[in-house]
């Protein structure tokens, strides 16, 4: 018994050959011709499983940005509206005012042109009034003169009459 | 399938038992145990009901220094025949051994010839290294055809370990960015085992039914597998730690060194006699059982043994992949030691 345990525990060289051998041709096939295009084919499919995955998010996240980009725009552009009519409000409202103003002076400046005017006018008749008053107080004084030398009831007659036919425009 | 295997052989062997038993021998369990589980030069099938054995002549290949090489069928060698001067002892200190022997039939004990014969665990060897070979071979051509898509068929089933090997093996063990190049050895030893573990269990036919990997001589090959390639792999810190530990004081060296160089010695040792042990055990036991029918001469115990049997094989199976496993995840443990290389 002992022997044959020993025979058992005792590892022959014959086997440790064969074994070498066998495991070696083993090995070296499968790791030619089955691990590496076992391992290539799991790898590559786990790869595009990961990229397929990534990819998704990916665009998952970019869906969102873009949601979020539009809700932006989207408010922007209602603020900017919002802004832009109130500012053309503004410009109307400063427009009509400025024109009003404008306007005004104007109007201002038209009357007293024509207040000028009239003025100047006024001033060029009454001259033109004093100018003939003059003449016509010379001519007056003229035949006064001519007719005092005449007569003294005649001379007031003349003045008087004279006067009456002077008429102010 | 393997269980119904087991019982159609128990069923075999209860047969060709009694039959044996007919000739009034006296039943011996521990040579029927030991003949079941040692390696020999034939592969014995049954005896005839004359006493005849029935088996499986297996080629012998032997070297002696003073006849070289020489190749002959083991028949010619059977039941203590001489055949040119080579005899296969049967009894005594050289059971099992082939010896040269002199005209006289003397035993030439200093010149024991080199015995590189194809034997049973050799076959045992050759058929799981071929079923391997189909087995994954046609699992990559497989691959080849359904390409990246999801696995099918045969994948299925295997797959699912060779990530196992991968994500819970080789990864954890020896990192992330060497792993790969120990897939292919990690993958090897562990299918290699497994399939000879597996065909241990299945009793019948030739070439199942071997007790490979329960031989001494394969598991301490496999052993040296790892060994050399720890050894190759070995890093500078794995060195350094052996010859000049960090921190150890200078005077312990002496004393440290040797202790470490043991160590690399008795990790591939721990791995040949755990799978060794486990296995031959299982074997040892399951044919125990099998005894109890035949030394109890009873056919009382029968079902009584073949329900423990069927047990045992249930858990042989399981053993069968446990065995695998320690063997591969010990691999991957020392060959990331050796190949670690961050310091700690």
């Amino acid at each position: 018994m002992i022997i044959l345990a020993n025979s058992l525990t005792t590892p022959a060289i014959g086997t440790v050959i064969w074994t070498t051998l066998i495991f070696s041709l083993f090995f070296f096939l499968l790791a030619k011709f089955a691990w590496k295009p076992i391992l290539g084919f799991i790898k590559d499919r786990e790869e595009t499983i990961k990229n397929s995955l990534e990819a998704a998010e990916t665009a998952r996240e970019e869906m969102i940005k873009l949601q979020s980009d539009n809700e932006i725009i989207i408010r922007k552009a209602h603020e900017d509206s919002v802004s832009i009519l109130k500012e053309a409000k503004e410009i109307k409202e400063k427009i009509i005012a400025e024109a009003k103003e404008k306007a005004s002076i104007e109007t201002q400046k038209n009357i007293e042109q024509a207040r000028k005017q009239i003025q100047d006018e006024k001033t060029a008749a009454i001259n033109d009034i004093k100018q003939q008053i003059a003449e016509l107080s010379v001519t007056i004084a003229e035949k006064v003169l001519k007719k005092e030398l005449s007569s003294k009831g005649e001379h007031n007659k003349m003045v008087d009459s004279l006067i009456e036919g002077i008429k102010l425009n | 399938m393997i269980l119904s295997l087991f019982v159609f052989l128990t069923g075999t062997t209860v047969f060709g038992q009694e039959e044996h038993g007919g000739i009034d021998e006296k039943f011996n369990a521990s040579d029927f145990i030991m003949d079941h589980i040692a390696d020999s030069h034939e592969w014995h099938l049954w005896d005839k009901k004359n006493g005849e054995s029935v088996a499986i002549y297996l080629p012998v290949i032997i070297y002696s220094k003073d006849k070289g090489f020489d190749m002959f069928s083991s028949k010619k060698i059977a039941h203590g025949h001489v055949y040119n001067g080579y005899k296969l002892e049967e009894e005594g200190d050289f059971k099992g051994v082939i010896v040269s022997v002199d005209a006289m039939g003397n035993v030439d004990e200093a010149n024991i010839p080199l015995d590189f014969s194809i034997t049973k665990s050799v076959v045992g060897l050759f058929s799981s290294c071929l079923i391997g070979l189909l087995l994954f071979i046609g699992l990559s051509r497989s691959y080849k055809k359904t390409g990246i898509s999801h696995p099918r068929g045969i994948q299925r089933f295997l797959e699912p370990i060779i990530l196992f090997i991968r994500d819970d093996i080789a990864v954890p063990n020896i990192g992330e960015h060497k792993y790969e190049r120990y897939m292919p050895y990690l993958l090897s030893v562990f299918f290699f085992i497994l399939i000879n573990n597996i065909m241990g269990l299945v009793p019948f036919p030739p070439p199942f039914g071997a007790n490979v990997t329960g031989n001494i001589a394969v598991t301490l090959t496999l052993a040296v597998f790892t060994f050399i390639i720890t050894q190759i792999s070995g890093k500078k810190q794995y060195w350094q730690h052996i010859f000049a530990t960090p921190g150890m004081p200078v005077w312990l060296l002496p004393i440290m060194v040797p202790v470490e160089v043991l160590g690399m010695f008795t990790k591939p040792f721990a791995l040949t006699i755990r799978l060794f042990a486990n296995i031959t055990a299982g074997h040892i036991i399951v044919l125990s059982l099998v005894s109890l029918i035949f030394i109890f001469k009873s056919l009382v115990v029968a079902p009584v043994s073949i329900l423990f049997v069927i047990f045992m094989d249930c858990l042989e199976l399981f053993v069968a992949f446990l065995q695998a496993y320690v063997f591969t995840l010990l691999s991957a443990l020392f060959i990331g030691l050796a190949a670690e290389e961050k310091h700690h």
